[in-house]
């Protein structure tokens, strides 16, 4: 449609534009002009290069973290989609009882990481909390998952898990919808086993909606803080030091500007790779963006009731 | 297909399986919040309390501002909510109905924006508010998120499906762009808006990192913050009192979840917020 004035568009978006250009365009421009001083928020700014990269590309350091962030991703991504999965099969039958525990399932993705980071210190402390007390209960020595360097990283996956598993569960059922019912009963005609049938005829027709709930938490998790600032601040022996941690600590314990700046930039450009990553899964394997799931048409989503 | 009997009891206890693994960490909580503290050091794993004690919940009140806190948050939530709507929507009519040179570029602004999060700027925007002297208000919590991007491109999505007509017909009968826009057009998209406000206010009412990075003291501390905070200012063994504070934190988010939940879950399959 013609607009009635040739400034009538331009007034509705100016609102939105300032203000995403404001807060998310420019920030990543100051990031890296800042990346190239160094300043700790008291005395002046001095002019270092690349001084800032170099220092963080020293011993690995950023390596480091990002493997890290990675491997704390992958581990998110396979849990979610497996869990999520499995759900979403198991619960996708009618029935109240079927509708509650979807409830459930999904109703930590609503809660907040704060509380549900809290809870499961609690669960996991090896000392005063419950698995303590389980451990204690069968004669073996209390262990705290937490404090241990090898298992942190796994105990902050498992519980992002935990919170997350309701949402690739939804997204999981919307797929299913998506699977024609005569299908299946054809290829059980034909004597097909239920895993065959799972194996040659859902799993194919879910693959774009894997590589959806797949690229997405990959995505999320990679942003991951809440966890680590609640229940291991980057500890122990820094085996939890993950990117937008890391980037948290330089800025307001170490107060380098410069460094914080610096791994902001590194950080954008890996979640921009990750994204064009999410963007071509989407269009290789669903051949086309329209086959992800669409705000519009969700109603075909079996709901929680 | 009907399975056979003792399958669908197999999947009958399977499901149960996993109602208790997501169940229960709940009920732990909400039992160890009516503990005292010699109950909770003995039995942490006790399904039941000896009696309701409150004392954890007035310790709580003691320790933070709940009412303060609480105030502080559901203001910030649905300023940052309603906004994200009201300026959707002439957003999302002009990139949806309005022919004009520009249309890419704006859309394009729009799409590059749901790549950005806010932990990929925060550094840069506390710089900013810091020169400002903005830090620790609610300008700094509120303002950032004024405009989403998710919010324009699902309202542009959802107005792409209205007919033309309606807008033209409108137009004929003397309406204003205004009245186009918040009287006729975003009651046609109810669904979409209610859904985005909802989760909108969830996710904001959840939010811990940008208060975190924004607030410096007490000022414009949200309930999350505070919450966290229980733990940090106690010793390892006070679990009574930070399980009463989730609770207390969890409490609302999951009564609006139980009255709302076909929202927020058609939400959650439009998209992440």
């Amino acid at each position: 449609m013609t607009p009635r004035a040739p400034w009538h568009p331009w007034a509705m978006l100016a609102p939105t534009l300032a203000l995403l250009v404001v807060f998310f365009v420019v920030p990543i421009g100051v990031a890296a002009c800042e990346s190239f001083f160094s300043w700790d928020l008291l005395t002046p700014h001095r002019f270092v290069g690349l001084a800032n990269y170099r220092a963080l590309g020293a011993h690995g350091e950023i390596v480091a973290v990002a493997l890290r962030t990675l491997a704390y991703s992958s581990l998110v991504v396979a849990g979610t989609v497996a869990l999520g999965l499995a759900l979403a099969l198991l619960l996708d039958r009618p029935g109240r009882l079927f509708a509650f525990v979807r409830a459930s399932v999904f109703s930590a993705y609503v809660v907040s990481w704060v509380a549900v980071a809290l809870l499961w210190m609690w669960l996991l402390d090896g000392n005063s909390g419950v698995l303590g007390a389980l451990l204690r209960r069968l004669g073996a020595n209390p262990v705290s998952p937490l404090g241990d360097p090898r298992w942190a990283l796994p105990t902050l996956a498992l519980v992002a898990v935990w919170k997350l598993t309701g949402y690739a569960m939804i997204i999981f059922l919307a797929g299913l919808q998506g699977v024609p019912r005569a299908l299946l009963e054809a290829a059980a005609l034909d004597g097909a086993s239920p895993v065959a049938r799972f194996r040659y005829v859902t799993m194919p027709l879910l693959a774009p909606t894997t590589a959806f709930v797949a690229t997405t938490s990959l995505v999320t998790s990679f942003q991951a803080f809440d966890v680590v600032r609640i229940m291991t601040q980057g500890g122990p022996a820094r085996a939890t030091e993950l990117f937008v941690y890391e980037i948290y600590e330089q800025i307001f314990l170490n107060l380098s500007v410069g460094r914080a700046s610096a791994l902001t930039v590194v950080f954008f450009l890996l979640l921009f790779a990750l994204a064009g990553l999410e963007l071509r899964v989407w269009r290789t394997r669903t051949g086309g963006p329209a086959a992800r799931p669409k705000p519009d048409g969700q109603d075909r989503v079996r709901g929680l009731q | 297909m009907k399975a056979g009997r003792p399958l669908s009891w197999f999947l009958l206890a399977l499901a149960c399986v996993a109602a208790a693994t997501w169940l229960l960490p709940y009920a732990w909580m909400v039992a160890s919040s009516f503990k005292t503290l010699p109950e909770i050091v003995a039995h942490p794993t006790a399904p039941f309390p000896e009696r309701l004690d409150t004392g954890a919940y007035r310790e709580v009140f003691r320790a933070i501002p709940v009412v303060r806190y609480m105030l502080v948050t559901i203001v910030m939530a649905s300023a940052i909510a309603v906004a994200q709507i009201a300026l959707a929507l002439p957003a999302g009519y002009a990139l949806a109905k309005l022919h004009f040179a520009g249309t890419r570029f704006a859309f394009g602004v729009v799409l590059a924006c749901l790549l950005v999060p806010a932990q990929a700027t925060f550094v840069s925007v506390f710089l900013l508010f810091a020169e400002l002297r903005l830090v620790d208000t609610m300008t700094a919590l509120v303002l950032p998120f004024a405009a989403s991007a998710l919010g324009t491109f699902l309202v542009r999505q959802a107005l792409l499906g209205v007919p033309d007509e309606i807008i033209e017909a409108a137009r004929m009968d003397g309406a204003g762009e205004w009245t186009i826009i918040y009287r006729i057009l975003g009651p046609m998209i109810k669904p979409t808006l209610v859904s985005l406000l909802l989760v909108s206010f969830v996710f904001h009412y959840n939010d811990y990192f940008w208060p975190l990075v924004m607030t410096t003291g007490d000022r414009v501390r949200t309930l999350p913050l505070g919450v966290a905070l229980l733990r940090e200012q106690g010793t390892g063994v006070r679990w009574h009192i930070v399980m009463a504070g989730n609770v207390v934190l969890s409490a609302p988010v999951l009564a609006l979840f139980a009255v709302a939940q076909r929202h927020l879950v058609r939400a959650a399959g439009g998209g992440q917020s």
